[in-house]
C-alpha cells in the first residue's frame, strides 16, 4: 500500500470513528445537564462563582456546542471520515469495475451457495440455454471461454456498494451547509408593533443591528382562541417594501414564514400593547381618521375634532376580545357601546352617521434567519436516508456458472454465488435460481 | 364506546397477552402459543381502532388532528408500534417466544399512558407551533423508530439469558432456556431490528429538523432533547460500526442493544422531566 506513514493510518482507522463518536456522545451529555447560553451572571448565581468560573473555561458555558474543542471533535469526525473513505473507495471502485470472468476457478470451487448437476448436450448450446434461461429471470449474463470450459457470469447491484459512501458523504455535506449557515447566515428578531416598519434586525445574544436591505411593515396582527382559551393561531399581516414601495405581502403563521431575498421571517412571538388602533370614517363627508390611542383616556382625533375613548375592556390575559367604546361629535349626549376587537360598527348621530372600528395594539415578534447553507442541509438530509436504504437494504449478488465437457457429450455445471451482505437472503434467492434453471 | 375505553381495554388485553407469552414460555404449549398470536392481534386491532376513534372525536370537537401529539398519545402510539414490528417478526422469523421478551414493553408503556398521574388524556386542540405535518411525520418516524429499539432491547436480553443457558447454540425443550431460540439467530435478529431503527430514528431526526426550521427558522439547536436524540443515534452508530468493522456480535450487541434503548428512554422521557428545554412538547 501507497500511504503507509503512521499519521494517515490514524485518521483511517474505525477505531478512530468509534473513539470520538463515543467521545462526542459523553460530552453532549454535559451541555444538557448545564443549561446553555445563560448570561455569566446567571451561572454564577446557579453555580457559585468557582464552579461558574470553571465551567467557563472549560467552555461548558456559555455555549459548548460552538466552543473550540467541541468544533475540534467534530472537525476530527469529517477529517477521519474523508481520511477513511479515500482509503477504502478505491478497493470498493475495484470491486464494483471488477472483471468477474476473470475470477480464478478455484475460487468458486469454494464459494457458498453452490450447486452442482450434469446436462446432456455440447458445452456451447447448455451455456446457451442456461444463459437464457437467466435472462428469463432477470439475470443478465456475461461470457468467456476459459481453459476447461465455457464461465458465465452475472450480477446485480454492483453500485449498491457505494451506498456506505453516500452516507458518510452526505455527514460532510451536512456539516458544509451548517458551516456555510453559520458563516454566512444570522438568526435575529424584531419587536415590530402594527403599522409600523423596519429596516434592522438584532440578532440573538448579541444584538447586534443587521441590515435587511429593505422594509418591513406590520400592517395587522391578530389571535385567535380556541374555546377552551388555548390559542390557536397567530397572524401577521406583512409588507415588504423597497423605496417605499410594497414589493410583496404575505399573512404569515407559525409553521408558515415569509422569505424575502433569502431573509425568512417567523412568527414567534407578540406583545400585546394598551393602546388602540381607532379608525373612523364620516358616512356623509367621506373623511376617515386613523389614530393610536391609550387606554382609558378621552382623546380628541387631529383632523375632525372627533372625542373617543376606550372606557374598559373584555378579554384574555392581555389579549381584549371586545372592548366598551365612549364617542362623540359634540352633537347631543356621547354614545356609549361594545364593540368586537377589530369589528367595524355604524353610530348614527343626530347630524352625521360615522363608521367605528377599534383593535387593540399589537407588536408582533419576529424571527429573521438567514440561512444560506440550508439547501445543502437538506440535500445532505436526503443523500444520508437514500444512502441508508442502499447500505441497509441492498446488496451486490454476483453469479458464476461454469460449464465443463465431459467425457460421453454431457457437461458437468457448477453454479456459484456470492453477496455482499444479508447471506441468509441471498441463500434463498440462490436456491430460487437453482430451482428456476432446472426447470430449463 | 369512546376511544379512552378502547384503549383502557388495550392496556389489560396486553397485560394478558404478556401472560399467555409468559405461560408459553414456561409450559412449551404450541396451542398456547397460538392462542397468545390471536389475542395479541386482536388486541391490536382494538388498539387500531382506540387510536382511529380518537381521531375521529378531535375531528367532532372541532379541532381535528393526528392522535399523536402529547406524551398520552405517543405513548399509545408506542405502544402500538411495538406490537405491530413484534408482529411482524414473528410472521418472519416464525417465532413466538420473542413475544415474552416484546410483549411486556407495550404493556409497560400502555400502563404508564393509563395510570401515570400528571398525563392528561384529554384531546386538546395544539398550540399554533405544533400544527405541522411536518410534526406528525416527526413524531411517527421517532417511534417507529423508538419501538424498534424497544424490540432490539427484549432481543438482546433474551440473547443474554440464553447465553447462561448450556442449549446456546440450539432449540429444544428440555429445559427453560432451551425453548429460545439459538443464539446465532437471536443476534441476528437483534441487529436486524436495530438496523431497522437506525433508519427510521435518522428519518426522525431529520424531519425534526425541517419541523424546527419551519416553525423558527433554526433546524437545529441543541436543545437537550435534539442532542439526546443524537447521543442515541451515534450510539447505535456506534453500535453498528463496531459490528461490520470490528466483528462485534453476541453479548457485547446484547448488552449494546440494552444500552442504546436506556438512552432513548432518557430522550423520550427522561428529558422531559429531569432537564430543561424548549422541547415541552412531550410533557403534559
Ligand atoms: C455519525 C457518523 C456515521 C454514520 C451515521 C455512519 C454510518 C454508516 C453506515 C450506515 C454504515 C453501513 C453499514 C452497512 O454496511 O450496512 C457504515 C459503515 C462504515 N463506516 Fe460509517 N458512519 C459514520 C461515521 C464513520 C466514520 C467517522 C468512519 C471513519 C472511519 C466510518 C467508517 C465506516 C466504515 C469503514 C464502514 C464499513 C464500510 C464497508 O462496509 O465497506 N464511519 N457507516
Amino acid at each position: 500500500m501507497k500511504h503507509k506513514n503512521p499519521i494517515w493510518s490514524f485518521f483511517a482507522s474505525v477505531k478512530l470513528a468509534l473513539f470520538t463518536l463515543f467521545f462526542l456522545s459523553t460530552t453532549s451529555i454535559i451541555g444538557t445537564v448545564i443549561p446553555q447560553k445563560e448570561t455569566s451572571q446567571w451561572y454564577v448565581e446557579r453555580y457559585g462563582e468557582k464552579t461558574a468560573s470553571l465551567f467557563a473555561n472549560l467552555s461548558f458555558t456559555p455555549d459548548m456546542y460552538s466552543s473550540g474543542w467541541f468544533i475540534a471533535l467534530l472537525c476530527l469526525l469529517c477529517i477521519n471520515l474523508i481520511v477513511c473513505s479515500l482509503e477504502r473507495f478505491p478497493g470498493v471502485w475495484q470491486q464494483i469495475k471488477a472483471d468477474n470472468l476473470a475470477t480464478p476457478l478455484a475460487r468458486l470451487e469454494t464459494m457458498t451457495p453452490q450447486h452442482r448437476w450434469q446436462l446432456a448436450g455440447q458445452d456451447n448450446d447448455v451455456a446457451g440455454l442456461l444463459a437464457a434461461s437467466l435472462h428469463s429471470i432477470g439475470w443478465q449474463t456475461e461470457k468467456r471461454n476459459r481453459e476447461h470450459g465455457i464461465l458465465l457470469f452475472a450480477q446485480k447491484g454492483a453500485m449498491t456498494r457505494i451506498g456506505v459512501y453516500i452516507v458518510h458523504a452526505s455527514i460532510l455535506v451536512i456539516f458544509a451547509g451548517a458551516t456555510i449557515g453559520s458563516i454566512l447566515g444570522f438568526k435575529a428578531s424584531i419587536m415590530l408593533p402594527e403599522t409600523n416598519s423596519t429596516d434592522v434586525a438584532y440578532t440573538f445574544g448579541t444584538h447586534t443591528p443587521v441590515n435587511l436591505g429593505f422594509e418591513i411593515r406590520c400592517d395587522h396582527f391578530n389571535i385567535e382562541f380556541y374555546d377552551n382559551g388555548m390559542p390557536k393561531s397567530y397572524r401577521s399581516q406583512l409588507a415588504i417594501l423597497e423605496e417605499g414601495k410594497i414589493v410583496l405581502e404575505k399573512a404569515i403563521v407559525v409553521n408558515d414564514p415569509l422569505t424575502y431575498k433569502g431573509i425568512t421571517f417567523y412568527q414567534s412571538s407578540y406583545e400585546p400593547f394598551s393602546d388602540f388602533l381607532v379608525t373612523i370614517t364620516n358616512k356623509n363627508s367621506g373623511l376617515s381618521e386613523t389614530e393610536i390611542i391609550p387606554y382609558q383616556q378621552q382623546q380628541t382625533l387631529q383632523k375632525s375634532g372627533l372625542q373617543i375613548g376606550v372606557i374598559s375592556a373584555d378579554g384574555r390575559g392581555q389579549s381584549a376580545s371586545k372592548m366598551k367604546i365612549w364617542f362623540t361629535d359634540n352633537n347631543g349626549e356621547p354614545s356609549l357601546f361594545w364593540l368586537d376587537n377589530g369589528a367595524q360598527t355604524t353610530v348614527e348621530r343626530s347630524k352625521n352617521n360615522y363608521t367605528v372600528s377599534v383593535k387593540q395594539m399589537y407588536a408582533t415578534g419576529l424571527q429573521v434567519a438567514k440561512d444560506p447553507g440550508a439547501w445543502l442541509v437538506y440535500i445532505g438530509c436526503g443523500l444520508m436516508i437514500l444512502g441508508l436504504v442502499v447500505a441497509f437494504f441492498t446488496s451486490h449478488q454476483r453469479i458464476w456458472l461454469f460449464i465443463q465437457k465431459d467425457s460421453a457429450g454431457k457437461c458437468s455445471i457448477l453454479l456459484a454465488g456470492t453477496a455482499n451482505k444479508n447471506k441468509t437472503g441471498f441463500a434463498k434467492t440462490f436456491q430460487h435460481l437453482v430451482e428456476n434453471i432446472h426447470k430449463a | 364506546m369512546n376511544s379512552s375505553q378502547l384503549i383502557g381495554i388495550t392496556t389489560f388485553t396486553y397485560l394478558f397477552s404478556t401472560i399467555l407469552y409468559a405461560a408459553l414460555f414456561i409450559f412449551k404449549s404450541n396451542r398456547l402459543g397460538f392462542i397468545a398470536t390471536i389475542f395479541t392481534v386482536v388486541a391490536f386491532l382494538i388498539q387500531t381502532a382506540g387510536i382511529g376513534l380518537r381521531w375521529l372525536e378531535s375531528y367532532q370537537l372541532g379541532i381535528g388532528r393526528a392522535p399523536l401529539t402529547n406524551m398520552y398519545e405517543s405513548v399509545v402510539f408506542f405502544a402500538w408500534t411495538i406490537i405491530l414490528i413484534y408482529l411482524i417478526i414473528e410472521w418472519k422469523f416464525k417465532t413466538r417466544i420473542i413475544g415474552t421478551f416484546a410483549v411486556p414493553f407495550a404493556f409497560l408503556a400502555m400502563a404508564y399512558a393509563s395510570f401515570a398521574t400528571g398525563i392528561t388524556k384529554e384531546i386538546v386542540p395544539l398550540i399554533p407551533a405544533l400544527q405541522s405535518n411536518w410534526l406528525i411525520a416527526h413524531v411517527v418516524t421517532c417511534f417507529i423508530g423508538y419501538a424498534a429499539f424497544a424490540v432490539a432491547a427484549g432481543l438482546g436480553f433474551m440473547y443474554l439469558i440464553k447465553n447462561t443457558s448450556d442449549t446456546r447454540q440450539s432449540t429444544n425443550n428440555s429445559s427453560l432456556l432451551g425453548t429460545l431460540p439459538a443464539l446465532k439467530v437471536l443476534d441476528d435478529i437483534t441487529h436486524k431490528t436495530m438496523v431497522f431503527g437506525f433508519l427510521w430514528l435518522t428519518v426522525g431526526i431529520i424531519t425534526g429538523a425541517i419541523w424546527a426550521n419551519s416553525a423558527w427558522g433554526t433546524y437545529w439547536s441543541w436543545d437537550p432533547k435534539e442532542t439526546w436524540s443524537l447521543i442515541t443515534w451515534f450510539l447505535y452508530a456506534i453500535t453498528l460500526h463496531a459490528r461490520y468493522t470490528r466483528g462485534w456480535g453476541g453479548t457485547r450487541i446484547a448488552w449494546l442493544s440494552i444500552f442504546g434503548f436506556i438512552s432513548v428512554v432518557f430522550t423520550y422521557y427522561g428529558v422531559n422531566f429531569l432537564l430543561s428545554g424548549l422541547h415541552s412538547y412531550g410533557s403534559s
